[in-house]
């Protein structure tokens, strides 16, 4: 992998200059952190953080038939979305196994955004030509686009600054054109982190004034520059799936946990025989929450235990700022062991408990 | 990446590892570099042996995990653990703070290997050519 070109990002010398550290990642050279994972960790979680996302990828669907087409190629339902709102969704393989978790926004009657994972960008845009180009017009447009994130308490009130007072934000799950320093953006009140906040959609050439911007009015705010690290630290407290560790193309929503995602009692999408079936005959394996009881951090890859047998694997493992630097992972185990409220971690040489969970490690205080 | 930025003492020894230590008498006193906290960011747990343990030269004798990833942690030199560091354990981002000073993590009565290790120059070049 190390021989493979890297891509900058639209905002790299933005990044240089905040002294990022750089790593490589799904082919961009990515910021990992600025100040420190924990130290913009917590700033998401107290105050705000901007990240650049600008890997992510953006497909646009448009033509008479895109709602329909756009309806059947994912797991939830589309066709009665409103425009201007947004979801979480799947889109599925036949047999069930998911191609990519994604962010799906409707534009307009017959127009859709489709923000795909930046490694999976161009099978992504593959299979969805493939499986919906005769009814739509397919277009990959993730090379015009830089994507920004401002996550966490103080963003909404950021971005409105920005903005200016009289302009109305959309409400979580929406999406809405607006001008920010000067630039028409697409605003989406989405995320990544277990946090309020946008994900904001920026012609690519513009990316910098608006990034200025935003960290102009941020800065006395306590927000901070937040790297490709803390974003990790912060979708695995939040729960939130990583495609590529939790899930991928041999794992199915049913097994993830993602059941909520599928519109069950919609007529037809691509997968949906597969993942009847499997629900009504229960998962071989279940994607289950853990956090540690001893010292030690989960890491992706370890073995999870009932006993002396082997009955899955971790994901994704970290430890978890938030939460006192208390290890905490996600992994897929054997659905005869799923509801232990205890199993054992091999950490190295050794085994070591793990309670065993369904929810959230973390769930941001709501308010009103 | 430039390496002028990590601080290399001239009083230690080093591996290609990245550990560092200090000679004195038949004591090392045994770390790890600036270069590596930086390159691990920050540290959150260390695992250390017990006092007592006999290692051979390069042998894991323990593990540091950051947030982002963890390193084992080779023996620098053949010898008998004497001490552990405990204040490191019980307060890891310590590692970060002062690699040479109070993140020290073990001293080995050493019984072999010292004559392996690179010196400050040496490690430098070794620097040099993996960043």
């Amino acid at each position: 992998m190390s021989s493979t070109p890297t891509t900058r990002l639209p905002l790299h010398d933005r990044h240089v200059a905040a002294g990022a550290r750089f790593a490589s990642f799904a082919g961009f050279e990515m910021p990992m952190w600025y100040s420190g994972i924990v130290d913009e960790h917590h700033a998401v979680r107290q105050a705000a953080g901007l990240f650049d996302v600008s890997h992510m990828g953006e497909v646009f669907v448009r033509g008479p038939g895109a709602t329909a087409a756009v309806d059947r190629l994912v797991t939830n339902r589309c066709a009665a979305l409103p425009v201007g709102k947004a979801l979480y969704t799947a889109m599925c393989r036949p047999d069930g196994g998911i191609v990519d978790d994604l962010i799906v926004a409707r534009l307009g009657e017959q127009e859709w955004l489709i923000c795909v994972n930046a490694a999976n960008r161009h099978k992504d845009a593959d299979w969805i030509r493939a499986q919906i180009g005769a009814e739509a017009e397919v277009t990959d447009d993730s090379d015009a686009w830089a994507q920004v994130a401002i996550q966490g308490p103080k963003a909404v009130g950021i971005v409105q600054q920005v903005v200016g007072a009289g302009v109305v934000l959309p409400a979580p799950f929406h999406v809405a054109w607006a001008e920010l320093a000067g630039v028409r953006v697409l605003l989406s009140r989405t995320g990544y982190t277990g946090e309020d906040g946008f994900e904001i959609y920026i012609p690519r050439d513009h990316a910098e004034p608006v990034f200025d911007a935003l960290v102009a009015a941020g800065q006395p705010e306590g927000l901070k520059l937040a790297g490709l690290g803390c974003r990790d630290t912060l979708r695995l407290e939040a729960r939130l799936a990583l495609y590529g560790q939790d899930i991928d193309d041999i794992t199915t929503p049913v097994q993830a946990g993602l059941s909520w995602v599928v519109g069950w009692d919609k007529a037809d999408f691509i997968g949906r025989d597969a993942l009847v079936a499997e629900r009504a005959a229960g998962p071989a394996r279940v994607l289950r929450g853990f956090v540690l009881t001893e010292k030690g951090v989960m890491r992706h890859g370890y073995p999870i235990f009932d006993g002396e047998r082997q009955v899955g694997e971790i994901t994704s493992g970290s430890v978890a700022p938030t939460l006192g630097s208390v290890s905490i992972g996600l992994g897929y185990v054997e659905r005869e062991v799923a509801d232990r409220e205890e199993l054992l971690i091999g950490i190295r040489d050794r085994r070591v408990p793990a309670t065993v969970t369904k929810k959230a490690f973390y769930s941001r205080p709501r308010v009103g | 990446m430039s390496i002028d930025r990590f601080t290399i003492p001239d009083t230690l020894r080093y591996t290609v590892e990245h550990e560092w230590a200090d000679l004195s008498g038949d004591i090392a006193t045994v770390g790890i570099t600036d270069y590596a906290q930086d390159a691990l960011g920050d540290v959150t747990y260390v695992e250390l042996p017990a006092v007592g343990r006999q290692l051979a030269a390069n042998e894991t004798f323990g593990v540091v995990e950051s947030v982002k990833t963890f390193s084992d942690l080779f023996a620098p030199v053949a010898g008998e653990v004497v001490e552990v560091n405990a204040e490191v354990v019980a307060d890891p981002s310590v590692l970060n703070r002062e690699p040479y000073g109070g993140a020290w993590l073990v001293k080995i009565r050493v019984s072999g290997g010292a004559e392996a290790l690179l010196d400050a120059e040496g490690y430098k070049a070794h620097l040099s050519k993996i960043s």
